[in-house]
């Protein structure tokens, strides 16, 4: 294919996706944007006015950058997943497999679908936290590069439970058991200089609180954990994370017989 | 010397479980041709699609589209090849105008022809007024046309059909044929699979039969039929046959008050049959084959097969 071709092909794939979670926006973004009011109105308000400062911010200015965040990446794992597995499961994954298509533009449409979801739900709860408090900019590069490099990870995952999941259960397996835990420990809701050295160290090994703390940055200007090494540490997940999803589609791993 | 539309050398597969599912075939089709690919279910005809379309990673062999391998030069290869497959694999929710769009999309085609071309089989397949609506509502019939159209909208070279009118109405079937025809005649080359083997008698000039995964015979139609040598006709009686007619070299058995079988050999004369008819006060009103004579042949075929095969 010359790359006007794949260009067309990549742009088909990747308005198929937009259009699709638009077209059930109920379902893809009401959901975060009610979750993330109620977030906001019982973390952000009701409790957050008794737990004070954190980090020398109110804790409602502390906790809306984790959310923005944690709602990203939720939704960029599963606009991929769902929509991905959705065509394995009706087998019309096959329309593409047996397209010209090099297998980059089929990963890389789904994956920036996914970036779509992310950002559309991410720029709505931003707009939502407007209501609850006052977001100051400390470095405007930094959220965009940290909220795309973090929308990309969690797309390329969604991606790799879509081509391994045999059933619709097994892709509420992962963000029930894996997803949720590491976000919810990931430095969300609190600032991991409260917990023991010990608790500290383990929170290190969760990525998701590396692009937390750097969003944080990019908002706040103040982060728990150094931002050059957490995006070095991010950008390395997306090159390893996107050469094993090529891999797979290459192989054909549960695609082909 | 011309390419051949599909070559296919000492193709094998053998799936995870140990299941050889194709044993070395070697086939080829010419361009322009209607070619049947026809065997009992489970003999492999879906795993030589699935191979050949590249949704079943082979084991051995090679494959080529008009000299194109599948493997060394895979775009252009596919870019030549179009497939209607078994089963409905379309997005259900996408609507009928989308499916197709889409997949002139992944082919590279502009915006603006692949637009063109999705009315141009949309209408030419009856499908053109279900534009908006959901592909999930469509009726199975509507379903297969709708695979056409999408398998046609990058104008391939081969178009490979697995079981195309399955499940489809007798009118809609043959207004399937007659569509199949004309653009096998505008020069695009047919594969077809089909449990219907009228369906494969009367469209199709060369055939191959597939069973157990090695290719049991690949030649013409014509010269396939003409290896028949006896054909049952059923004749209908003006008055009720009350025993069985003496009739002197030919197989008679009575099937009804009013229906008498008969086994005719090969260039055997028929005359003959309702001189002896006559004599015996049976009066024929209706004649008909009892069978599809493909039918018999490919029975014949395959169940010699299966006993070579276990012996």
């Amino acid at each position: 294919m010359s790359p006007m071709e794949q260009w067309i092909s990549f742009s088909t794939i990747l308005r198929k996706e937009i259009r699709r979670f638009m077209r059930i926006w109920v379902q893809t973004l009401l959901p975060p944007a009610i979750t993330m009011a109620l977030y906001f109105v019982i973390f952000g308000q009701l409790i957050g006015s008794r737990i004070g400062e954190m980090g020398g911010f109110t804790y409602m200015q502390f906790v809306v950058p984790g959310l923005i965040m944690m709602s990203v990446l939720t939704n960029s794992y599963s606009n991929v997943v769902s929509s991905f597995y959705g065509a394995k499961f009706q087998h019309s994954v096959e329309e593409l497999l047996v397209s010209p298509t090099p297998n980059y533009v089929i990963l890389v449409g789904y994956v920036l679908g996914g970036v779509a979801r992310g950002l559309a739900v991410g720029f709505i709860v931003t707009l939502l936290s407007l209501f609850f408090t006052q977001l100051a900019i400390h470095n405007l590069a930094v959220i965009i590069a940290i909220v795309a490099l973090t929308s990309i990870v969690f797309s390329l995952a969604g991606f790799i439970n879509a081509v391994f999941a045999n059933s619709f259960d097994d892709i509420s397996i992962v963000p029930t058991f894996v997803l949720t835990p590491l976000t919810y420990l990931g430095g969300v809701f609190y600032s991991i200089n409260l917990l023991p050295e010990f608790w500290q160290g383990v929170s290190k090994l969760n990525p998701i609180l590396y692009m937390v703390n750097v969003f944080r940055y990019g908002v706040l200007g103040v982060s728990d954990i150094d931002v050059v090494s957490a995006f070095i540490g991010v950008t390395v997940f997306v090159v390893v994370l996107f050469i094993y999803c090529l891999h797979l589609l290459n192989a054909g791993t549960r695609l082909r017989a | 010397m011309t390419t051949s539309a599909l070559t296919i050398k000492n193709l094998a597969k053998t799936y995870g479980n140990g299941f050889q599912a194709l044993k070395g075939i070697s086939l080829e089709v010419q361009p322009g041709d209607f070619f049947a690919l026809l065997g009992p279910n489970g003999a492999g005809k879906s795993t030589t699609i699935g191979v050949i379309c590249s949704l079943v990673n082979k084991t051995g062999g090679e494959v080529s589209i008009f000299g194109k391998d599948i493997d060394t030069d895979f775009s252009a290869a596919k870019r030549l090849l179009g497939v209607v497959p078994q089963e409905f694999n379309f997005n259900q929710f996408e609507s009928v105008h989308d499916v197709v769009l889409n997949q002139a999309g992944y082919y590279g085609l502009a915006r603006g022809l692949a637009k063109e071309r999705t009315e141009k089989y949309l209408k030419k397949l009856g499908l053109w007024e279900k534009r908006k609506e959901a592909s999930r509502t469509l009726s199975g019939g509507m379903k297969r046309r709708l695979m056409i159209a999408r398998a046609l909208v990058h104008e391939p070279s081969l178009l490979i059909l697995d079981e195309p009118t399955a499940g489809v109405d007798i009118e809609l079937r043959r207004s399937m044929w007659e569509f199949l025809e004309e653009i096998n005649a505008a020069g695009t080359t047919i594969i077809l699979t089909t449990h219907y083997l009228e369906e494969a008698e009367s469209l199709c000039r060369n055939i191959a039969i597939i069973n157990q995964g090695e290719i049991v015979t690949n030649t013409s139609m014509r010269e396939l039929l003409s290896q028949l040598n006896k054909e049952m006709f059923i004749l209908d009686t003006k008055e009720s046959v009350a025993g069985l007619p003496e009739v002197e070299g030919y197989g008679v058995s009575q099937v009804g008050e009013h229906c008498l079988e008969v086994e005719v050999e090969k260039g055997q004369s028929l005359n003959e049959l309702f001189d002896q008819l006559s004599k015996a006060g049976v009066h024929i009103v209706s004649m008909r084959n009892k069978a599809n004579r493909l039918e018999e042949l490919f029975v014949s075929l395959v169940s010699t097969n299966n006993k070579e095969a276990a012996q």
